[in-house]
């Protein structure tokens, strides 16, 4: 087993036969983010991106920098699920969503300013590659990812 | 978007080298990585390019630089499509028998 590096920035890619729209539903309402984003009920606002628990406990947080639905949307990233990480710099996360050829879109996702995050880092590595996966399968199939 | 550009990107050990690379340290530049090949410049680059078209590798632009990233999402589509689902149990137990064996060899 390599040990995985937590990089200070992170890229992920993805191509996903949706519009932009439903995309940006997708990230920004918890209706859908529950299915695939750990179980997170994600709000987001002009000011303020969130995610909570089932119990309405603080899992995510970070101000929104950037708002521009449905291409562009910037915000901090603050993770209070684990107390490590809670107490690291904010990092930030940039969405960023292309309409594509056939009724496809790329969404790109920049994690980075994790210089001063290093658990955050870690943390987040494994986790982008296997949010992204799930909100792929929802957005085509309707369902979330099996198990 | 397509399980066959992944799979021949990543049928080639050049390719997964590079992939390594990225691996350890992400956001290098052409230059950076051909210093480590035993390779040409367009060498390189023609590899690079097999990973762009698989999406396995993410290019971004930062000032006159271009940074390469892995993207590691295609092998975790693979890994849900045709891991999880059949045998990921199976999988898993020959994966620690192998380490197992590997390391008191």
């Amino acid at each position: 087993m390599t040990t995985m590096t937590a990089q200070a920035t992170q890229v992920y890619q993805v191509f996903i036969k949706a519009t932009p729209e439903q995309i940006w539903d997708a990230i920004t309402k918890p209706e859908f983010t529950q299915k695939y984003f750990f179980g997170s009920h994600v709000t987001v606002t002009r000011d303020a991106y969130r995610g909570l628990n089932a119990d309405g406990g603080d899992l995510v947080t970070g101000s929104v920098i950037e708002y521009e639905p449905p291409h562009r949307l910037v915000h901090g990233w603050r993770a209070l699920y684990d107390p490590e990480t809670a107490v690291e710099d904010d990092s930030r996360v940039t969405w960023e969503i292309e309409a594509q050829d056939g009724g496809y879109s790329k969404l790109t996702v920049v994690h980075d300013q994790l210089e001063g995050a290093p658990k955050t880092a870690a943390s987040v590595a494994g986790g982008w590659s296997f949010v992204l996966s799930g909100l792929k399968t929802l957005l085509e199939t309707g369902k979330p990812l099996a198990g | 978007m397509d399980d066959d550009r992944v799979f021949k990107a990543l049928a080639d050990a050049t390719r997964r080298h590079l992939l390594d690379r990225l691996f350890e340290r992400d956001g290098r530049t052409l230059t950076e990585l051909e210093s480590e090949l035993e390779m040409t410049r367009f060498g390189v680059m023609k590899h690079l390019r097999v990973l762009e078209d698989a999406e396995l590798v993410v290019t971004r632009r930062q000032g006159r630089e271009k940074l390469h990233y892995l993207n590691p999402v295609p092998i975790r589509l693979i890994h849900d499509r045709w891991i999880d689902k059949y045998t990921e149990h199976r999988v898993a137990a020959l994966a620690d028998l192998k380490n197992e064996l590997e390391e008191t060899a």
